[in-house]
């Protein structure tokens, strides 16, 4: 799960980590030649230092400021290069990464996170963040991995960052909680809402099926076997028939049957499809489910984003998704999120009941960075 | 994203089009803006690097073709080699007899399976539908009733068992001119699931191996395609739904490591919502280039000029002519797309559901075009009141609505004789129908 975007994001870590052990070498060679400048003449110098400058361009100026002050000052030579060797020795433990450092590793993220199909934006959001939390910052020699691993972290929580969702406190408020499973063709509407209903009767809550995908062939069949298996009243209409008269009635059946959950399943739509957006519209007008939930195929790519975006012009409410166990990349959950900033009730891992996980964004975040980049924040 | 997308190519193009010089550099930065473009599409990142190595060269290497500028000949390579990846010309399914769809889970193989079947069937032909989805609660089902729904015999067994429904279909739809396999959908890389694919192949030997991917699959699709190519030898593409905002980069992906061509795309939930692929199109909407079509045009136009357009330039711009123009217009996508990838139009505010009432507006006429016999389309002015009443009956519109018909129909013929030449026509087309009904660029 997730190995690509993982190997990303560690590679950026060991890039910024490169980085430094390059300045540090800077510093060494630097720190090797005033240590034997005094017999030098300030050109030599130069000339020694020259092959580093790029990296700690700071030391360089000091170095440059000092040679021609003393040249102004003879005497005062000494304690000016005293001076300068104290600011190598710090640099030596203590490093400051600027955003010219950064921008070239933050680039090449850029590519490598389009490519884990997160979305362009988001991806512009987390090199922001990275900038922020680190350019400037003075970074302590071995400390380096861990702050920039907490960084990311940061940074990707802030992506996540939402209000969560207690379903259990909503059952208890509220009987019947009636949920609508809404989504594109073939992102697995069916089986997800069959999983959650499986899960809420593990939990000892009773639950009522409402078949409202009234147009794809088989679509009340397949609804029904789950309904068997799992051992959950299923209401059905004929196909054609209206979806919003289906979840009405449901509701009435559970009203009268003192059901805790109403969970509709309805029929894939492409979100370009005015009619079918109108449509359930119309069976939310008429009745007003309480938790419109988005199930999201999690191996889309960089349409996920538009798909989310529309579909919660008609409001969203939280989201499921699906297909988790083949997926790679990770970017759509990351990209959805943001654009929602709904909540992820689940993932969905695999073909049986019981493949159903709970979303924890701690866990997700730390699961992206592996465990060796776990930090101690 | 959209916006942005077809904003940023907006840009590219009219930098191709309009930049008075172009240079190594230009071109340079040309590939660049590619590469987003692609990455954003969905189009795997080493397949990225490869198709611009190969732009790259041939730009900068090959001869410019007479009469071509260096900045045309750049488009043309783009889109030569997104082609060479993809298949130069739609190749459908004829002729092939056993034909198995495979794919990830939600792909859509059972409604390609229907779609596919409505199409032999046009053709003449008797195809049977065999379900081998066991898995999929209710799976079976929806083929039966797809079937029944179309009137083509859809054969599973009761046993469950995905081997014996195949070996017995075999025998017993001997004398059937196709037979469409439709097998469960499966994570490829799943060892079980693999592994059952594997044995209906060899049972099967079906003449043509489908892979059928959603337009929306994200950079997962190389490893998926790579791993079903590895199982049973994918021999053709079919990209289902492209009726979405998805770009179906993830298919290139997918021809690229299989060698197969695109062969089909669905377009919508309907039966009849299949459509053969068309390299043009494809390649328009992968890019997001609305004038991806013009600018061919223009390129050919060195070596060909087309009987059609000249016709056209002449001043006979017929009710045919127009009926052509609409569907052209309507192979591109939804107008809310086409606007756009338009420069410019992406950023305007149209009133609400202003796109969609001209979009019925067209398919309006289309239909009543339809209604209408050669005579009438080749030579509009002989439609009187007693044709406009036949007209509108054939075609279930409103008498006024064919009025409004023609009356459109004399204002652009008026618009393109005012042209003139040729060449505006061209690269006017579209702007010009657009404004006749009513947008302004």
């Amino acid at each position: 799960m997730f190995g690509l975007l993982k190997k990303k994001l560690s590679k950026v870590v060991e890039s910024i980590s490169d980085k430094l052990k390059k300045k540090d070498a800077a510093a060494e060679k630097i720190e090797e030649v005033i240590e034997q400048a005094e017999d030098k003449k300030p050109e030599e110098i130069l000339e020694q230092i020259e092959p580093v400058k790029e990296e700690i361009p700071e030391i360089i100026e000091e170095i440059k400021s000092g040679l021609a002050e003393s040249k102004k000052k003879p005497e005062e030579t000494k304690s000016i290069f005293k001076k300068i060797k104290e600011k190598i020795k710090k640099t030596l433990v203590e490093k400051t990464l600027t955003e010219k450092d950064l921008l070239p590793i933050l680039d090449a993220l850029e590519v490598d996170l389009i490519e884990a199909d997160v979305a362009v934006e988001v991806v512009v959001k987390i090199k922001q963040s990275l900038i922020e939390s680190l350019a400037g910052k003075e970074i302590k020699k071995g400390k380096d991995k861990e702050i920039v691993a907490s960084a990311l972290r940061e940074s990707l929580l802030k992506i996540l960052d939402v209000k969560e969702l207690d379903l259990e406190e909503l059952i208890r408020q509220k009987k019947p909680l009636v949920l609508l499973f809404l989504g594109f063709n073939g992102s697995g509407k069916t089986t997800s809402l069959a999983k959650f209903g499986k899960m809420l009767k593990d939990k000892g809550y009773t639950c009522v099926f409402a078949a409202c995908d009234t147009f794809r062939a088989a679509s009340i069949e397949q609804l029904e076997e789950h309904a068997g298996k799992i051992g959950v009243k299923i209401i059905k209409h004929k196909y054609g028939a209206d979806p919003a008269a289906v979840l009405f009635d449901a509701i009435a059946h559970a009203k009268a049957n003192n059901v805790d959950v109403v969970l509709a399943d309805t029929a894939g739509r492409a979100h370009t499809n005015r009619n079918l957006m109108e449509q359930m519209q119309k069976i939310v007008r008429v009745n007003k489910p309480d938790l419109k939930i988005l199930v999201i195929d999690s191996l889309t790519g960089n349409d996920a984003i538009t798909q989310a975006r529309i579909f919660n012009e008609a409001g969203v409410d939280a989201s499921i998704f699906t297909k988790v166990d083949v997926n790679e990349k990770g970017g759509a959950i990351l990209s959805v999120t943001y654009e929602l900033s709904k909540p992820i009730l689940f993932l969905g891992l695999g073909q049986e009941y019981n493949d159903l996980e709970k979303f924890d964004k701690e866990k997700f975040v730390s699961s992206l960075l592996g465990e060796n980049l776990k930090s101690s924040s | 994203m959209l916006n942005s997308l077809s904003k940023g190519l907006g840009n590219l193009i009219r930098k191709l089009i309009t930049g008075t010089t172009i240079d190594k550099v230009a071109v340079e930065e040309t590939l660049r803006d590619m590469e987003t473009i692609l990455l954003q599409s969905d189009v795997d990142v080493n397949l990225t690097g490869e198709l611009l190595a190969n732009i790259r060269k041939k730009c900068l290497d090959e001869k410019i073709p007479p009469g071509l500028t260096l900045r045309e000949h750049v488009l043309k390579v783009i889109y030569e080699e997104l082609i060479r990846l993809l298949g130069e010309k739609p190749v459908g399914l004829l002729g092939k007899r056993k034909i198995m769809l495979v794919g990830l889970f939600g792909s859509g193989k059972t409604t390609t399976a229907g779609k596919l079947g409505k199409y032999f069937l046009k053709q003449g032909l008797k195809p049977v539908f065999i379900g081998l989805d066991y898995h999929r609660p209710a799976a079976a089902d929806q083929i039966m009733q797809i079937g029944k729904q179309i009137g083509i015999p859809a054969y599973v067994e009761d046993n469950k068992d995905p081997y014996s429904t195949a070996k017995n279909a075999l025998e017993k739809f001997a004398k059937n001119d196709v037979l469409i396999f439709d097998t469960a959908g499966r994570n490829a890389l799943d060892i079980e699931l693999a592994d059952e694919l594997k044995k209906l192949g060899e049972i099967i030997k079906p003449d043509e191996v489908v892979l059928v991917i959603p337009a929306d699959l994200g950079k997962v699709a190389k490893q998926q395609s790579e791993e079903f190519h590895k199982l049973v030898g994918i021999t053709g593409v079919i990209i289902t739904k492209m009726d979405g905002t998805a770009k179906a980069g993830g298919a290139l992906a997918a021809t690229s490591t299989t060698g197969a061509k695109v062969k089909f795309i669905g377009v919508g939930e309907k039966i009849e919502d299949l459509e053969l692929y068309d390299p043009t199109r494809f390649v328009s909407r992968l890019l997001g280039l609305g004038d991806l079509q013009t600018l061919l045009e223009k390129a050919k136009e060195v070596e060909i000029k087309k009987e059609s357009v000249e016709k056209i330039a002449e001043g006979k711009f017929t009710l045919q002519d127009f009926y052509e123009q609409i569907e052209a217009m309507g192979k591109m996508g939804p107008l809310s797309q086409i606007a756009n990838m338009i420069p410019g139009m992406g950023m305007m505010k149209l009133p609400e559901g202003m796109l969609e009432k001209q979009e019925g507006k067209l398919k309006s006429f289309k239909i009543i075009i339809q209604s209408m016999t050669k005579e009438e389309r080749e030579y509009p002015e002989i439609i009187n009141n007693k044709r406009i009443a036949r007209i509108a009956k054939g075609s279930g519109r409103s008498e006024a609505d064919v009025r409004e018909l023609l009356t459109q129909y004399n204002q652009m013929k008026k618009l393109f004789k005012s042209m003139g030449g040729m060449k505006g026509l061209q690269r006017g087309a579209l702007k010009n129908i657009s404004k006749q009904f009513g947008f302004k660029f």
